[in-house]
């Protein structure tokens, strides 16, 4: 579902981008004014709509939009040239497909780290205890596929506490695992804090040791060939402002 | 009996819009024939890829033969049975068609899942388990294609002359007779087209499937869904995996075309 | 074991309300215009059409009545369907097979039976043929020979030559009229056509607004019409009046003159060719004679039917040699003439 809502969104912004009515450039005096565009990881939804109205609020005249995807996603769609203001990634890696297509001046900076939790249905029926259980062929178990970040994640926390998983399935991204914790179909599962921070009273998490050392790195970078660079620099800077890492803080990202 | 008739010039107002309609259709798979890295395509073709590539084909057939079973009934109920509500049932029977396929997958795991409102009971009393199993991805497939079949096969029967079935009737015949012996024979280039249209769905499904019986290799991961998690980092693979079930999914389709749905001559 | 049979069915406004009764042997036309019944009577004896009141016996055995139904695959009949209704996928011998497979026939005594029958219809080459394949004519007697096979106790026949051209007709029509003569059990033919029922039938019932308003041996309703529509498809000119004595007056106000004295409400019929057209009054012996004008001419094989304007209206048939004399146009004025004793006058 992600990819075609990306899509969608794409194709809205492209549309948007194309009509161009409320889409007025910054005046060389550097005003903070007119449309960001910003392409940014699913996992950001809902702490970037929050520091969007935010931002829009201390700079009047100004209008952020989103576009939420996978992180791979979004860096494909940049590098066929999809039009943004800024790119927020999950991974440093998706960052540097952009980076690696000269599609970014700045050096990407890193706002948000974002570590891996053990997830498990209210209650904890499965009796996960840490990852070790995560070995257990009785249990049911779900972890991103390798080819996500949280996947990627997940085998370097692995490979560290020297455990072999035997996941029933590996998915798509980090909502889809989640989905299969709360719905009680898996006894545990490996996805990030913040997504059991956000899913509220539905999973719980039960703390792991091994944690700590497997942190992910979210970098942010205004693109090149930005419409508005002026604001985009501006949105940069906001969200690695003060302000910008309360609300990060809050949700569950350490902030740097 | 194939006969040219002159009839004048096609009409410029049904010609235009078929030649964009073809090209809309078919220039994005030529999209995807011009991107195809073909150099590197042996080494693109690992034991995974057909092992995806033999889960795809067979679970689309499973679940095309559960379809059937279950679809070909349905569709003479709907078409035949004069039962109160039919048009309703009949919006009922197309939901799967509307709802986002993830939808569907959630659904199903809300019914059929361990905790489901069946499923719960499958797996105390029975130890049966559907969700991550291979028989997980068939019932994730027919659920999404059943709609294809029954929608094809009612027709078929609605369109079919119910006066055969009232002469075997006369003969003596018993309604699962004539269902077996007339009805299902004459109504047979509708099953086969319904048969074909709920294969291809089933093979091409990836949400429903991938939010039901998730995603493992060997197991549950069809070719569709390890197009999906190719395309996340290398889409030279994902292209291929796309190329290889575009082939064998039309070489299917028009083998079956030629041997079945040919039309009037 | 005679066929009797009350038939009352109610669709929408329209009533069906009929009784029948058929001997063992006996073959009976029900005969009558599009929409009078014929249809619904015919669905309601083969068990596809529930009565909504009356009932239907053979012998001891009731088929349909107040508490019991029972549906066609259970009743012993046969029927032949106007377009035939072969199954398309099956051959002509498993066509005839199936109605023995369906009661019960083992596969091959069914096969062999079926195989008998088509011989018996004279289609031995054609067990294999498909019905798509087979003639009309053909597909006919295939039909007859499925609905036959099963040696039902009741065989309905709906219009079973009506999708026949007019040369294979003529054939098929004396063949069927044979294998009804060999035909044992009760039998009940459909038809809007005349011919098809005086030939095939041993007695009519004519079924007008879904009710019987007259019933007879063929010979019989020929000579005799009831009303407008059987005189119609005999082709005799009809009218109602009241004799007294040697005088008709008919119900349009005008009078004949009948060869035989008689009292009270009568009919008077005369065939079209006894009807003599003339430019001038002829005179001399004591004729029907009365003032006309061309409505319509008809060319038929043989004969020029003329239809004519007067009191009473008339249909003439005359000859090409008199056409030609006469030089006839609709608007003509004209003479008619009937000899007393062309007249046929029987009582209403």
């Amino acid at each position: 579902m992600s990819k075609s809502s990306a899509l969608v969104a794409v194709s809205a912004a492209l549309v948007l981008a194309g009509c161009g009515s409320g889409d007025r450039p910054a005046t060389a005096s550097g005003t903070v004014t007119g449309d960001v565009t910003v392409f940014a990881a699913a996992s950001l939804t809902e702490t970037f709509t929050r520091l969007g109205d935010d931002f829009e609020a201390a700079h009047p005249g100004t209008r952020v939009r989103f576009n939420f995807g996978g992180s791979s996603a979004l860096a494909q769609q940049l590098g066929q040239g999809a039009p943004a203001d800024v790119f927020a990634s999950a991974a440093p890696a998706n960052m540097k497909q952009v980076t690696d297509t000269k599609t970014i001046t700045d050096a990407p900076r890193t706002f948000a780290r974002n570590r891996l939790a053990i997830a498990v249905p209210k209650g904890n029926p499965g009796r996960i205890g840490g990852l070790a259980d995560f070995g257990d062929a009785g249990r049911k178990i779900a972890l991103c596929a390798e080819q996500v970040p949280c996947g990627a994640a997940s085998r370097k926390v692995f490979e560290l506490a020297g455990v072999t998983p035997r996941p029933d399935t590996l998915e798509q991204d980090v909502k889809a695992v989640l989905t299969k914790v709360s719905l009680g179909e898996v006894d545990g599962a490996l996805v990030y804090r913040t997504d059991v921070k956000a899913a509220g009273g539905k999973v719980e998490s039960v703390e792991f040791s091994e944690s700590a050392q497997a942190v992910n790195d979210y970098p942010i970078a205004p693109l090149a060939k930005a419409r508005n660079a002026v604001a985009a620099k501006a949105f940069v800077d906001f969200v690695l402002s003060g302000e910008g890492r309360a609300v990060l803080g809050a949700a569950g990202f350490d902030v740097p | 009996m194939t006969r040219t008739r002159v009839r004048g010039r096609l009409p410029v107002g049904l010609v235009v819009p078929a030649v964009i309609g073809l090209a809309f259709l078919l220039v994005p798979l030529a999209g995807l024939l011009v991107k195809t890295p073909w150099t590197s395509l042996s080494t693109l073709l690992s034991a995974e890829v057909g092992e995806a590539l033999r889960l795809s084909l067979v679970c689309a057939s499973l679940a095309t033969v559960l379809c059937l079973f279950l679809g070909v009934p349905l569709a003479w109920l709907l078409a035949r049975s004069g039962l109160p509500g039919r048009g309703f049932l009949r919006a009922l029977v197309t939901v799967p068609l509307v709802l986002p396929p993830v939808v569907g997958g959630v659904a199903l795991l809300l019914v059929l899942g361990r905790r489901g409102l069946i499923g719960e009971h499958l797996d105390a009393w029975f130890g049966i388990s559907l969700p991550f199993t291979t028989a997980g991805v068939v019932v994730a497939e027919a659920f999404v294609a059943m709609p294809f079949l029954v929608i094809s096969v009612e027709g078929a029967l609605r369109a079919a002359d119910p006066r055969y079935e009232e002469a075997a009737a006369t003969l003596g015949a018993s309604r699962w007779l004539t269902f077996r012996r007339v009805t299902l024979p004459s109504v047979l280039p509708g099953v086969v087209a319904g048969a074909v249209l709920c294969w291809a769905r089933a093979l091409g499904e990836f949400g429903a499937t991938i939010t039901f019986a998730g995603n493992f290799p060997g197991e549950t991961t069809t070719m569709p869904l390890a197009v999906y998690l190719a395309l996340e980092t290398d889409p030279d693979a994902a292209i291929v995996l796309s190329i290889v079930l575009l082939l064998v999914s039309v070489g299917v389709l028009a083998g079956l075309r030629d041997r079945w749905i040919s039309g009037p001559s | 074991m005679t066929l009797n049979a009350d038939l009352r069915v109610t669709r929408g406004t329209f009533t069906l309300d009929l009784g029948l009764t058929i001997a063992p042997g006996e073959v009976v036309a029900l005969l009558g215009p599009n929409g009078a019944g014929k249809s619904t009577a015919l669905r309601a004896l083969a068990g596809l059409l529930p009565l909504t009141s009356g009932h239907i016996t053979v012998g001891e055995s009731t088929w349909d009545g107040a508490d019991a139904f029972l549906p066609a695959e259970k009743r012993p009949i046969g029927v032949v369907f106007q377009d035939y209704l072969l199954f398309a996928h099956m051959s002509a011998l498993e066509n005839v097979a199936f109605g023995l497979r369906a009661r019960g026939t083992r596969r091959d005594e069914a096969r062999a039976e079926a195989a008998r029958w088509l011989g018996r219809v004279g289609l031995d080459g054609h067990a294999r043929t498909r019905p798509r394949s087979l003639s009309g004519g053909q597909a006919q007697r295939v039909a007859l020979a499925r609905a036959l096979a099963t040696g039902p106790s009741l065989l309905l026949l709906d219009e079973p030559l009506a999708a026949l051209d007019a040369s294979t007709r003529l054939q098929v029509r004396s063949e069927l009229g044979r294998h009804l003569a060999d035909f044992g059990g009760h039998t009940l033919l459909v038809t809007h056509d005349p011919l098809d029922a005086m030939v095939l039938a041993d007695r009519l019932v004519i079924l007008e607004g879904g009710r019987a308003v007259q019933t007879g041996p063929p010979a019989e309703v020929a000579r005799q019409p009831r009303t407008d529509y059987v005189a119609n498809l005999v082709g005799l000119n009809f009218h109602r009046g009241t004799a007294s004595g040697t005088e008709a007056r008919l119900d349009g106000g005008s009078t004949l003159t009948i060869p035989r004295p008689v009292d009270g409400p009568v009919h008077v019929v005369f065939p079209p060719n006894a009807v003599s057209l003339h430019a001038a009054r002829p005179e001399g012996s004591p004729r029907n004679v009365w003032p006309v004008t061309v409505d319509a001419i008809e060319q038929h094989a043989h004969t020029t039917r003329v239809r004519l304007d007067g009191a009473p209206n008339v249909l003439a048939d005359i000859t090409t040699a008199t056409l030609a004399d006469l030089r006839l146009r609709p608007g003509d004025a004209l003479w008619a003439a009937v000899k007393a004793t062309e007249l046929h006058v029987y009582p209403a």
